[in-house]
């Protein structure tokens, strides 16, 4: 990281404390107008549990409609957190320090707002609730462990488990900052949160193993929890879900938009917290870099899909496929293959407008506009068109309810994420820290060497 | 369910033994003239919600049978072809393995059983359904006293939120068993009928068990024109569709046929 300005420990604390400590005007207006959004999506959960699924757009033979649209996005978007903090962790890739723990805790509030979906989304939630947690074991009728159903919630309570578990046990040093730096009820609280940390070897060696060990651990769920979403579909009966490259095929579209979403969310720290030492330029051009190769392995594999239907013509699919690619989906289509391939790649290909903060936040809004939308492609028109020779082909438009609840979505995310940049620091202190003591050098004659060497 | 699997141990790759009766219906299209008695008849027998307007026009309408009609030909030469299209209990149901809840599975007789206690309203059976055969209640059912009197009372009136289908008339099947019970007889051959053979006009519909060699739906099933719908899917439906005769076809079949 060559361009990390000289600071002293001081100043760090002060700088990455800051969104603690102070409070500014603007948290207060954002935090009314995602309390808003959030106001108004509990008003649409209400409706919807209060007169059932008929609120929304949702029909005989379109049964999914925005709602698993949504809980397969919000599982995509939590992939970022995995990628950045476990992968990059093993990897020692030195940009992740600013940008894991923004982008685990995005995880986990994605992931805890996609499961939210996943209960909406049935017909009966109170019984979903009932399902999942206290099973009526009496009776002697356990689960279905067939049905993907079961694998979901397995796979994201198992991933919501773990990166809970990943951010706290990174936050331990940090918290033992924040009891230092209060006062007060805060003091405490800060205190029994960072269970006894003390600073000393012993800690910082067990605190390594740790990150490691989890990182480690975390990795065969960053390919099991897409996979087993994408089995929500591929292990169906409907042609153009039954594809067998559907798992893959998830894990990078998820790895795209969630690693797009942490591109938004680190420029909207960086202004808003004023952290301009600490996420730098170079960061983003990382990132673009990192982007360059996902979104061209995503291609890949949407154009397999097609290619799968197209070439083998068959009846079923092949109808599906002719949907897709007629209008209206046909405009959806285009405006998706420019939003995650055609638009972002030439511009990330450039080392200039990877480093410009405006363009990378709407290459990164733009990439989940179309992963959004890919999740729509892949879910509305493959159910319009189930079995072509069925007397039920339908249409789908989706009711008032069902866009405030995706607008809830977005909106729970952001104010979750808000709240917890007011109580914790955002950006790992101690890691960024330690990040520095690695660059330390010293030099003999014309020799630069490090002063630490890594095993 | 376990002393049934040590009776038939040779029964493995099905997904329950069977206890000597599977349901099922021979449908002989040459008979069928899409009068539609069938749909009413099961509406009545079933507390089936009524399909008002809006309701349709929603795309939400409940047919536990319904008829598809085709149309065959070009004009002049039109044809109408009617096929009655109900759940097809399927031996090797899809709707079955991906209920998270067991709200669907298969009993011993060969029904395809929905219990909807069970069922929270997933959608994934009926995605997941080749036939539409699956209807899921969006609403709540507004009944007043009035429609409360033309209730069966012996089907459950199903809530908001839950899937449903054609049981095959299983309260009927009940009652017959029942009968023949208090009776000390064994079930016989046409004992029941569910609603919408019942109702049939034109002997369409033929209902009964399959694994009795001797009963009038198994010699039906033997029929040279029987078929069954989306077969290659490899759902072993327990519905047989005979063939329409078509008196005409040498004369409009193209020349290589």
């Amino acid at each position: 990281m060559h361009e990390r300005p000289r600071l002293t420990p001081i100043q760090i604390n002060r700088d990455l404390m800051r969104s603690v400590v102070e409070t500014p005007m603007v948290f207060y207006v954002l935090l009314l107008l995602l309390m808003g959004l959030v106001g108004l999506g509990v008003v649409a959960a209400t409706l919807l549990v209060t007169y059932g699924l008929g609120v929304t757009g949702l029909n005989h033979p379109v049964f999914w409609g925005f709602f698993i649209i949504n809980f397969v996005f919000w599982v995509g978007i939590s992939h970022a957190g995995t990628m950045i903090s476990a992968i990059l962790r093993l990897t020692s890739a030195e940009w992740r320090r600013p940008v894991v723990r923004a982008a685990e805790v995005m995880t986990v509030f994605s992931l805890m707002t996609a499961a939210l979906f996943v209960v909406l989304h049935t017909g009966r939630p109170w019984r979903t609730l009932y399902w999942a947690f206290p099973y009526d074991f009496v009776r002697g009728i356990w689960p279905d462990v067939r049905s993907p159903l079961v694998w979901d919630p397995s796979a994201i309570f198992t991933y919501l488990t773990g990166s809970i578990l990943f951010v706290y046990a990174a936050l331990i040093p940090d918290l033992a900052l924040a009891r230092d730096q209060t006062t007060g009820w805060r003091r405490t609280v800060y205190g029994v949160l960072c269970l006894g940390w003390r600073g000393n070897a012993r800690q910082w060696k067990l605190l390594n193993a740790t990150g490691l060990l989890l990182s480690a651990l975390i990795l065969p769920v960053f390919v099991s929890v897409h996979s087993i979403v994408s089995w929500d579909f591929g292990m169906s009966l409907v042609p153009g879900w039954h594809v067998h490259i559907f798992a893959p095929y998830f894990v990078v579209g998820a790895v795209l938009s969630g690693v797009a979403a942490v591109i938004a969310l680190m420029a909207v720290m960086r202004s808003l917290f004023r952290l301009h030492d600490y996420i730098r330029p170079e960061h983003f051009d990382m990132i673009g870099r990192l982007l360059i190769v996902v979104a061209l392995a995503w291609a890949y594999f949407y154009f397999l899909d097609f290619v799968f239907a197209l070439i083998s013509k068959e009846e079923a699919e092949y109808q599906v496929m002719k949907l897709r690619l007629s209008p209206p989906y046909l405009y959806l289509f285009l405006l998706m293959v420019v939003c995650n391939v055609f638009l972002p790649v030439p511009i990330w290909m450039f080392r200039r407008f990877r480093r410009n903060i405006p363009i990378m936040i709407f290459t990164a809004v733009v990439v989940n506009i179309g992963m959004w939308l890919e999740r729509f492609l892949i879910i509305i028109p493959t159910l319009q068109r189930r079995h072509p020779d069925a007397f039920a082909w339908g249409d789908y438009s989706a009711s008032l309810v069902e866009i405030a609840l995706v607008i809830f979505s977005f909106a729970n995310v952001a104010l979750l994420l808000l709240l917890f940049s007011k109580i914790f620091p955002v950006i790992p202190i101690w890691e960024e820290k330690e990040g520095h003591i690695w660059k330390r050098e010293f030099r003999i004659g014309k020799l630069r060497l490090p002063a630490i060497v890594r095993e | 369910m376990r002393q049934a699997q040590e009776e038939h141990p040779q029964d493995t790759d099905k997904p329950v033994a069977s206890i000597g009766r599977r349901w099922g219906m021979v449908v002989d299209l040459d008979r069928c003239t899409g009068c539609q008695a069938c749909v009413v008849a099961c509406h009545a027998e079933n507390n089936i919600a009524l399909n008002l307007e809006d309701v349709v026009l929603q795309q939400r309408a409940i047919n536990w049978i319904r008829i598809e009609r085709y149309w065959e030909g070009e004009y002049p030469n039109v044809k109408a072809r009617f096929l009655p299209m109900f759940c097809q209990h399927c031996n090797n149901a899809p709707c079955e393995p991906v209920c998270p809840v067991y709200a669907t599975y298969h009993n011993q007789e060969g029904l395809n059983v929905q219990v909807y206690n069970r069922c929270i309203g997933t959608r994934y059976c009926a995605n997941n359904c080749p036939y539409h055969a699956r209807f899921f209640n969006f609403w709540e059912r507004d009944l007043d006293d009035t429609h409360r009197e033309y209730l069966n009372p012996n089907v459950t009136v199903r809530t908001k939120g839950i899937m449903e289908k054609c049981t095959f008339c299983v309260q009927r099947i009940r009652k017959s068993e029942w009968e023949r019970r208090q009776a000390d007889e064994e079930l016989q051959d046409g004992d029941v009928n569910p609603a919408c053979v019942q109702a049939c006009p034109t002997d369409t519909l033929v209902f009964g068990n399959l694994e009795d060699e001797e009963s009038r739906v198994a010699k039906l099933a033997q029929n040279k024109r029987h078929y069954r719908v989306l077969e290659e899917l490899g759902t072993d439906t327990n519905v047989v569709y005979l063939k329409k005769v078509d008196p005409h076809a040498s004369e409009t079949a193209p020349a290589h046929a």
